[in-house]
């Protein structure tokens, strides 16, 4: 039953040319500083500073545009981004309102202008901002130390395939210990960067309680055993009530274990990884803590470990004196070394900072709560939906902050699929939900995850959409599979993108390829 | 949270069936459950706090617009247009994740522009969406060319920027595990500065699956003998990857032109700021080659056409070979990076257009030149390579029997960030400094470094 009031919505359509196009031959956008007098007369002709063979010759092709021009040309293309305009339940990324004061601190010079290499007499406030926070997860988390140098959850879990290869190198076991285990309802970041690392990976499939059995766990488990990577919940918003028995059969045979808290929103305040046993666990400071997400970064992946694992965390690592003085120490010779330059999306972190101070840890509690109940919330409505299937729905137990949903039924009836739908909800302002990471296991699946952030009015609405959208697909599903009809543009055509003749990631390569006699 | 205001609560939990919230919670044991008391810091649920609170700590931080930097070594102070931080901070570019190609049509023409624009700058015309850093992008640049080739050793200059050697490192793998690369360091030329080629010869071989060099090098210099290094490389079937940095393309020639097969860099020059270090992004770019596309870890979105003829859309390309479409079987991984600073890139390299970076090329190396050669006339101060370099040079203090530590530490007084100290990584160079000049440092500027650094060093 629709709730809600439809609004009209059209995307804004500014028709706008690449930039490239919009060239026009003599404009200028910007002057850089010009050279004083007495700097040119002292070092001369500018040729003569630069190695001959190393002096550019050729032209660039850049635009040509004045800073006004450049100014409306990047303001229509966000205008021609939905983003959280609307509605977005985008599953696995738990979307939050990023606090605009935020942005008001991120952007003053005692951000912006600092450098990573100044005294860190002069870089107190940075300093304390990273440590204060590495201690709001420690309490979070039970562990005893966080890095923020991971740009990202993957590069986070990158970290812990290096810890993994360090801790075990350091023992003289890393020859014999080169398997990771993980779950396929792990996110792929973990199999792919162990992998990438080295490693060979043993991806456990789910099971009918919706999670590896122990005993499938038990039948891998050896002294090859390097690490587990897993996450708990997993993006389906089902929770493994035998991770801390998982975590001890691994610990026995000599691996470690690393948890994987993209999903945290749901279990805040609840569930600590050092409780469970856990050597290490990684925070999305970009999704669950707050920090914008900037259309996939820059992020931050906050790192933390037990005391064990310390010694080998990258550097350099936030200290305090016991005069109160904060100072970044270099690593040690067990250490990693780096996965990335410097200590971190700084400003992420003093985002994720504010966000957990302005919650304070009640607030963390209703979050979870609310994340929780509004997903709970949601499957009566969506259920009501005839079309609409629960994935695993022989588990009766609540889920907790996410569900996935099949669409299979209705696709099977319709030939409507999981992804027209999603392209015509944005017609109503409705951005995409997400689908399901690989592999599939669930026909034509859909993933959304209300939050703490979106009102139930929202979710309504949302839900309203998907029905009239599965209204439609049953009474007019072309109309549906031709969609979108009031975005920005229309699908994508069928030029098969992964053919080297026709793919072009540069206006130069796609000038070659489509215009050739040009 | 809109959703704690006690009418909606109260209309979920009818809704949903649930009386007590714990019951929400059933699938997770209670002995899994958190009791202990908390020690967190208490709630600030008012935004004038925050930003009192906030501002408070910041406040305490000298920035290097409150002082003079002359701080490069991987993160350089360049100006920031306005405009750059005004796209940045834009709500429909700084706080989403993903929609559909069709709603995110405009971000998407970003990306591309950003991919096409910097393509012009290299001289390639394939270009994948950023890594999280230089050194990153190196490191996975190094491991593409040894999927290539099949080859498992690197050569790395011995200028390498430690930092960025420590991530290459870290992405090269250990022994004994699989997909190990072997790092072996060419020797500097202690003339020139850059590659020696004597020992290049030495260590090159049919074993060799990529060297690795940059331009400007972390030392500030440009590698006179690149075209020759490319050569040499690919006589031996090796990969010939360079670093560089885009802000000089505007006098300095593309790697391209020097026979490079993989270019790497920073993209932070470019209309980002420092952040302490989280202003730092990268990028791989190549000819556009099979060989090379179907080895990159990145996303790349393709400029297309939608159902309706004539009009543009953006697609992903090569997607399957991302870990996200192939989990362990993907190349290397990809995730959340610094796509939001490509915004910052697009938007600074439209500003800039072919004049602006022929401008600041020039004046960045006038203005550097000038520097070095105002403080190489300092007594018991030398410039260590005093031509041949683009924004950063190396300052030797050897003969003030100071050390580079204590002089930063005096300069601190006269509010200068003087050079990054070399002396612990380059112990050959004994007290030295890499100083960075860049656009914004004017004439005024620059002569009182040197009185400072005359001041402090008598």
């Amino acid at each position: 039953m629709i709730k809600s009031k439809i609004r009209k919505y059209h995307a804004a359509v500014w028709d706008e040319p690449l930039v490239m196009q919009l060239s026009q031959s003599g404009r200028r956008g910007a002057y850089p500083p010009v050279t004083e007098s007495g700097i040119k007369s002292l070092v001369g002709d500018v040729e003569d500073l630069i190695p001959k063979v190393l002096r550019r010759i050729k032209p660039i092709d850049l635009p040509e545009m004045s800073e006004f021009e450049v100014q409306r040309h990047y303001l229509h293309l966000s205008q021609q981004t939905l983003g959280m305009m609307g509605i977005s339940l985008f599953g696995t990324c738990t979307m939050k309102y990023n606090p605009r004061v935020n942005e008001r601190i991120a952007y003053q010079p005692f951000v912006t202008e600092m450098h990573p290499h100044q005294d860190t007499e002069t870089m107190q406030g940075i300093l304390e901002i990273l440590y204060r926070f590495d201690s709001l997860l420690r309490e979070l988390s039970g562990l005893s130390k966080f890095v923020f140098q991971a740009g990202g959850g993957a590069d986070a879990a990158y970290i812990q395939a290096t810890i993994t290869r360090a801790y075990h190198a350091s023992r003289g076991e890393l020859s014999q210990r080169n398997e990771i285990i993980t779950t396929a309802q792990a996110h792929p970041c973990n199999p792919a960067t162990a992998a990438a690392a080295g490693f060979k990976i043993i991806t456990l499939p789910l099971e009918e309680d919706g999670y590896p059995s122990i005993e499938a766990l038990k039948a891998v488990v050896s002294n090859k055993t390097a690490a587990l990577m897993v996450n708990n919940p997993d993006d389906i918003g089902i929770y493994n009530p035998h991770i801390h028995e998982w975590v001890k059969i691994v610990h026995s045979a000599g691996g470690l274990c690393f948890y994987d808290h993209a999903n945290f929103n749901g279990v805040m305040t609840r569930v600590r990884a050092a409780d469970l046993g856990f050597d290490a666990c990684m925070f999305m400071l970009h999704k669950t803590f707050g920090g914008s997400k900037g259309g996939g970064g820059p992020a931050v992946g906050a790192y933390g470990c037990s005391e064990k694992l310390i010694p080998f965390l990258p550097g350099p690592t936030v200290e305090k004196n016991s005069a109160g003085n904060y100072y970044l120490k270099n690593e040690g010779e067990k250490s990693v070394g780096r996965v990335r330059e410097f200590f971190g999306n700084v400003p992420v972190v003093l985002r994720a900072y504010s966000w957990t101070r302005f919650m304070g840890i009640e607030g963390l509690r209703d979050a979870a709560n609310i994340s929780v109940l509004a997903n709970n919330y949601m499957e009566k409505r969506l259920l009501a939906i005839p079309g609409v299937t629960k994935g695993l729905p022989s588990l009766k137990k609540r889920r907790l902050e996410m569900t996935r949903y099949s669409l299979g039924e209705l696709a099977a009836k319709t030939g409507v699929t999981c992804i027209d739908i999603q392209n015509r909800m944005t017609d109503f302002g409705v951005d995409a939900y997400w689908l399901s990471h690989e592999p599939w296991f669930i026909p034509e699946p859909f993933t959304p995850e209300a939050g703490e952030l979106w009102s139930i009015e929202d979710i309504d609405y949302w839900i309203d959409v998907l029905e009239i959208v599965c209204t439609e697909a049953r009474t007019n599903p072309e109309l549906v599979k031709s969609s979108p009809h009031n975005q920005v543009v229309h699908r994508q055509g069928s030029i098969n993108l992964n053919d080297p003749t026709r793919w072009a990631t540069t206006w130069r390569a796609y000038q070659r390829k489509y215009k050739p006699a040009k | 949270m809109a959703n704690t205001a006690p009418e909606s609560f109260k209309e979920m939990l009818r809704v949903a069936e649930v009386e007590n919230i714990e019951d929400l919670f059933e699938q997770i044991p209670n002995e899994h459950k958190f009791t202990g008391t908390w020690n967190f810091e208490p709630q600030l649920s008012s935004e004038a706090s925050i930003y009192r609170h906030l501002k408070d700590i910041l406040r305490k931080n000298i920035s290097a617009e409150d002082y003079l930097s002359f701080l490069g070594a991987g993160c350089w102070q360049h100006y920031v247009p306005a405009i750059c931080d005004e796209m940045v901070t834009r709500t429909e570019f700084a706080t989403p994740v993903w929609g559909t190609p069709s709603s995110d049509h405009g971000r998407n023409q970003v990306w591309f522009e950003f991919c096409s624009q910097l393509g012009e700058l290299v001289g390639m015309e394939f270009v994948g969406l950023p890594l999280y850093s230089y050194g990153a992008a190196a490191g996975h640049a190094i491991r593409m060319a040894a999927r290539i080739n099949g080859r498992s050793k690197v050569l790395i200059p011995a200028s390498l920027d430690p930092e960025r050697a420590k991530v290459i490192k870290t992405y090269c793998g250990y022994k004994e595990l699989s997909g190990y690369i072997e790092i072996v360091i060419v020797e500097m030329d202690a003339i020139t500065g850059g590659i020696d080629l004597v020992d290049l010869n030495k260590k090159l071989d049919s074993s060799v699956t990529a060297i690795y060099f940059e331009n400007p090098s972390y030392i500030g210099l440009l590698e006179e003998n690149s075209q020759k290094i490319s050569e040499l490389a690919h006589e031996y079937g090796a990969e010939v990857i360079v670093g560089v940095d885009p802000i000089s393309l505007g006098i300095i020639s593309a790697p391209s032109d020097y026979g490079a097969d993989i270019i790497v860099g920073t993209t932070q020059p470019l209309g980002v700021h420092m952040n302490a270090g989280g202003g730092v992004g990268g990028f791989i770019a190549t000819r556009d080659d099979e060989k090379y596309a179907k080895e990159y870890p990145t996303l790349q979105v393709s400029l297309t056409e939608t159902t309706i003829p004539g009009e543009m859309a953006f697609g992903l390309t090569l997607f399957e070979q991302s870990s996200y479409g192939s989990r362990e079987h993907g190349k290397d991984w990809t995730g959340n990076s610094v796509y939001l600073w490509a915004v910052a890139n697009a938007t600074y390299m439209s500003l800039m257009g072919p004049e602006g970076f022929k401008e600041i090329g020039k004046t960045i190396i006038e203005r550097s030149h000038y520097a070095a050669k105002k403080i190489g006339e300092i007594p018991g101060v030398s410039i260590r390579w005093p031509s041949g370099f683009f924004k950063e040079f190396v300052v030797n203090f050897a003969e003030t029997k100071m050390k580079v530590a204590e002089i930063n530490k005096k300069l601190l007084d006269y509010k200068i960030f003087g050079g990054k100290d070399l002396s612990i990584d380059f112990p050959d160079l004994g007290e030295s400094a890499l100083y960075c000049i860049t656009e914004i440092h004017s004439q005024e500027d620059i002569d009182l470094l040197v009185t400072a650094i005359r001041e402090v060093t008598q």
